[in-house]
């Protein structure tokens, strides 16, 4: 699968301790308004507004306006996809041979 | 009233014509929702259940609303998990729109009730099941085969 432009909003966005410190916050209670999220974070509403924006490119926080407030939800859906392409790929022949191993070793043991 | 809630979005290079068939289509969902697959006649008011591979009814309900290839809202009871099953019926939206040349997939969904274990439970559940979905319809190929890959199991 090429790389592409999403690719890089994506890490570009979580390589900002600010950034993944939002994605936590809204990992333990999603649904929050702007207002909400300034109270835990030592910045400017700006500062804070523009990190959310970019956050909001690469797809890891999706807003939906209720009436009149803005609620911020966390998209976990491009970490699965970070996940699936950059780790498990790598992880499964590993672990599958550790666990080899254990059995192995436990086998010959009882 | 006190709610929990989720709101998972994937943006997949396809049509909402499509993407609306892969969310209705059981032999085609059996590929990207690790085996299961959804059954109704996907029209308001009938009814609505995810089965296992083997069988087992995972949770049932009932289609509230049904606009191809617009819009599916779900009544959706957990049945495989008594805890679960006694937090009521949840109810679950997803929305198709087209943008550029993509699909905007929102799903919502929402229990009216806070803490809730049921959308714990689907909160780790639904962003492989639409990260599948996405590579699925975007490659010809699904990027996780199994739920829990090995090494992760508990």
């Amino acid at each position: 699968m090429p790389e592409r432009d999403d690719t890089d909003l994506l890490f570009k966005a979580l390589a900002d301790p600010s950034r993944r410190k939002l994605l936590d916050l809204l990992y333990a209670h999603d649904g929050r308004t702007l207002g909400q999220l300034c109270e835990h974070l030592a910045m400017t509403r700006q500062g804070v507004t523009q990190h959310l924006g970019l956050l909001e490119a690469a797809h890891l926080v999706v807003a939906v306006r209720r009436g009149r407030e803005k609620l911020h939800f966390l998209n976990p859906v491009p970490l699965q996809e970070i996940y699936e392409r950059w780790i498990a790929k790598f992880e499964a022949p590993r672990l599958k041979a550790l666990e080899n191993l254990k059995q192995n070793l436990e086998k010959d043991h009882g | 009233m006190a709610r929990s809630q989720f709101i998972y979005v994937a943006y997949i290079r396809t049509t909402p014509e499509k993407l609306w068939s892969a969310l209705t289509d059981a032999e085609f969902m059996k590929q990207y929702w690790f085996g299961n697959h959804c059954e109704s006649a996907w029209t308001a008011g009938s009814p609505w259940k995810l089965v296992a591979g083997d069988g087992q009814v995972l949770d049932d309900g009932e289609i509230l609303e049904a606009d191809p290839p617009h819009r599916l809202v779900i009544q959706w009871t957990q049945r495989s998990r008594p805890e679960l099953t006694a937090e009521g019926p949840s109810r679950c939206v997803m929305e198709l729109e087209p943008t550029g040349g993509a699909v905007k997939l929102s799903i919502t969904h929402t229990v009216e009730r806070d803490p809730s274990q049921l959308v714990t439970a689907v909160s780790g559940g639904w962003p492989k099941i639409v990260s599948n979905l996405k590579s699925l319809l975007e490659t010809g190929a699904v990027a996780l085969a199994e739920a829990y890959p090995v090494g992760n199991a508990a």
